[in-house]
């Protein structure tokens, strides 16, 4: 049994926030889980920038050990779970789960090929589970009060709440739980308390830097798997990043593609090579000196890299890229930034 | 085992389970280029220019290690499949010096690829390392293949010589600490120079004929740094 808390999408902190406040429902998530699939041995891979939630979750440990909750015979039960708590080096990739694996396994954080998939060929070649922090956060709750009381929020495709990790140009930005099916202005405007200083919003980052771009006319679009499925927007990690008008897009996709060139592994050649050459284009974007072809070159380097690529992090590489070309397409076309396109430059 | 019916590029074969989509294709006379692709080698699909279209599958497969199934409709040469190569060969081209990998030259020709496409992208650059006496080591030609890594270790040599070093882009073949060929436990077996596909790694003595020495003059070097040594 494998907690991945190797929480690195830029833009989220769900993870972490449950750790440092909650860390026994991580860890008794974690017991039913390795109880449910008959797991001995379980690891909870931490993201090394995470010092304080380090710390938290290691006392925890220690704590539910002095309890007997982990440890040998567990509640008398016969069932014996021990806990090792790991921490990454600061490796986006390490969060794909089968470079997780090769981390723990001492290796680079190189993703494997799938299939074998982990319930087959996991950490060490053994069926291995894997789950987030928040799901299993989720499951003490539902043993307890049963899954029909569960049900009760949220919708009848995606049941339960979500944690929002909402940032960027809002009043209040923060952490915030609510039912799937939520709207999308009812978490950035009822909650978060809209935009910052009365400035319009212009685009909203969903699901972090492997996300997608939305703007206000999907405000209305229900938090839900299925609507938003439904809506072309990815739910990711759960974040949700608003610009407000002020802000220049095409630094932000600059940022997102030097993240993503900076973070590839360079197992595959779509990642590896288009990773780099996304970043070079959109510094030319960024910079107002787009040469003819740039456009077509980033549609052709986005959807090798999400076609042919091996894990998540290419498939996902070019997708705020993508889907700034399908939103703001003469974005990428124009040649003089300051005069023509002075909507997307800052006014400083 | 008994047979199982696929379809590729319309054309329905009939193959035994177990061999990769590659495997079939080339049982039908249906050619799939690769670039990792060794027979002698694990296949790890890193180049992802065998990938094929398979119908039903979300992304583009890796024919190369993606087994056939019963029912299965493959396209080697759809729409898809023809931008990931093209796009995979043109962006190859313009990071890395293919001058002694003829096998790619073709399929860039056979894809239309045309790395020119890429203006103002930086290259891999590397100075050509020298530090044997058996083989030269010249990554800006590299491709990163894999098979020198796998030939030294695992799936012939046991040697564990080279690695990967930096990351994404960066990414090169490496020894460990960046130590000189003869300081790590490199045998020279030359099974990573066997398998270069694009002249990365290659005997000193072609290397140094290519750059214009005659074999006289190789003879006086050698003897010079057998001498030198000796001292």
């Amino acid at each position: 049994m494998v907690c991945n808390a190797d929480e690195s999408e830029p833009g989220t902190f769900k993870d972490r926030a449950l750790m440092e406040g909650d860390p026994h429902r991580v860890l008794e998530g974690l017991i039913i889980a390795a109880y449910a699939v008959g797991a001995d041995y379980s690891y909870i891979y931490l993201r090394g920038e995470y010092p304080y939630a380090y710390k938290v979750m290691e006392w925890a440990i220690e704590e539910a050990r002095q309890a007997g909750y982990l440890g040998q015979n567990i509640l008398g039960l016969g069932f014996d779970c021990e806990v090792e708590l790991r921490r990454g080096a600061g490796a986006y990739i390490c969060g794909e789960e089968t470079a997780l694996f090769e981390s723990i396994e001492g290796k680079r954080g190189f993703p494997r090929i799938k299939p074998p998939f982990p319930t087959t060929h996991g950490l060490f070649g053994k069926p291995t589970a894997v789950n987030n922090v928040e799901t299993l956060c989720n499951v003490p709750y539902i043993i307890e009060h049963g899954a029909q009381t569960y049900r009760r929020l949220g919708t009848e495709k995606s049941p339960g709440t979500k944690l929002f990790c909402v940032s960027g140009d809002v009043a209040r930005p923060g952490l915030y739980e609510v039912p799937f099916g939520a709207s999308l202005r009812h978490l950035l405007y009822g909650l978060a308390g809209g935009m910052r200083t009365g400035w319009k919003l212009q685009a909203i980052l969903l699901g972090g830097a492997a996300g997608a771009f939305a703007t206000a006319e999907h405000l209305d679009v229900r938090l839900s798997f299925e609507d938003l499925r439904q809506a072309g927007l990815p739910l990711g990690s759960g974040v949700v990043m608003a610009f407000d008008e002020r802000r220049d897009l095409r630094d932000v996709l600059k940022r997102l593609a030097r993240f993503f060139a900076h973070e590839s592994c360079g197992k595959c050649y779509p990642c590896q090579l288009g990773t780099q050459r996304q970043y070079e284009i959109t510094q030319r974007i960024a910079a107002g000196k787009i040469l003819p072809g740039d456009a077509d070159l980033l549609k052709d380097i986005g959807w090798t890299m999400s076609d042919a690529s091996i894990c998540g992090l290419g498939q996902t590489a070019a997708m705020a890229v993508l889907s700034a070309m399908q939103l703001w397409p003469d974005m990428f076309t124009a040649s003089d930034l300051q005069e023509d396109y002075g909507r997307y430059s800052h006014p400083h | 085992m008994e047979d199982i019916r696929i379809r590729i590029d319309g054309q329905a074969i009939k193959v035994s389970p177990g061999l990769t989509i590659l495997q079939a294709a080339q049982s039908a006379g249906i050619e799939i280029p690769t670039i990792c692709y060794h027979e002698a080698t694990t296949p790890n699909a890193v180049c992802r220019l065998c990938v094929v279209e398979v119908k039903g599958a979300r992304g583009l497969v890796p024919s190369c290690v993606a087994q056939v199934s019963d029912g299965m409709e493959v396209f080697t040469r759809s729409e898809r499949v023809e931008r990931s190569r093209r796009t995979i060969l043109e962006m190859l081209g313009s990071a890395l010096d293919l001058s002694d990998a003829p096998e790619i030259q073709e399929f860039m020709h056979d894809y239309q690829a045309n790395s020119g496409r890429f203006p103002e992208s930086r290259a891999r650059l590397s100075p050509v390392i020298d530090d044997n006496p058996m083989y030269i080591r010249d990554y800006a030609k590299c491709v990163l293949c894999w098979r020198c890594v796998q030939v030294c270790a695992d799936d012939a040599q046991y040697t564990y010589a080279i690695n990967f070093t930096g990351r994404g882009f960066d990414t090169q073949i490496g020894t460990f600490f960046d130590k000189p060929m003869p300081e790590t436990s490199c045998v020279f077996c030359g099974q990573c120079v066997a398998v270069c596909p694009s002249g990365a790694l290659k005997p000193r003595r072609e290397w140094l004929l290519e750059k214009g020495h005659s074999s006289t003059e190789i003879a006086q070097m050698s003897a010079r740094t057998r001498k030198s040594k000796r001292v």
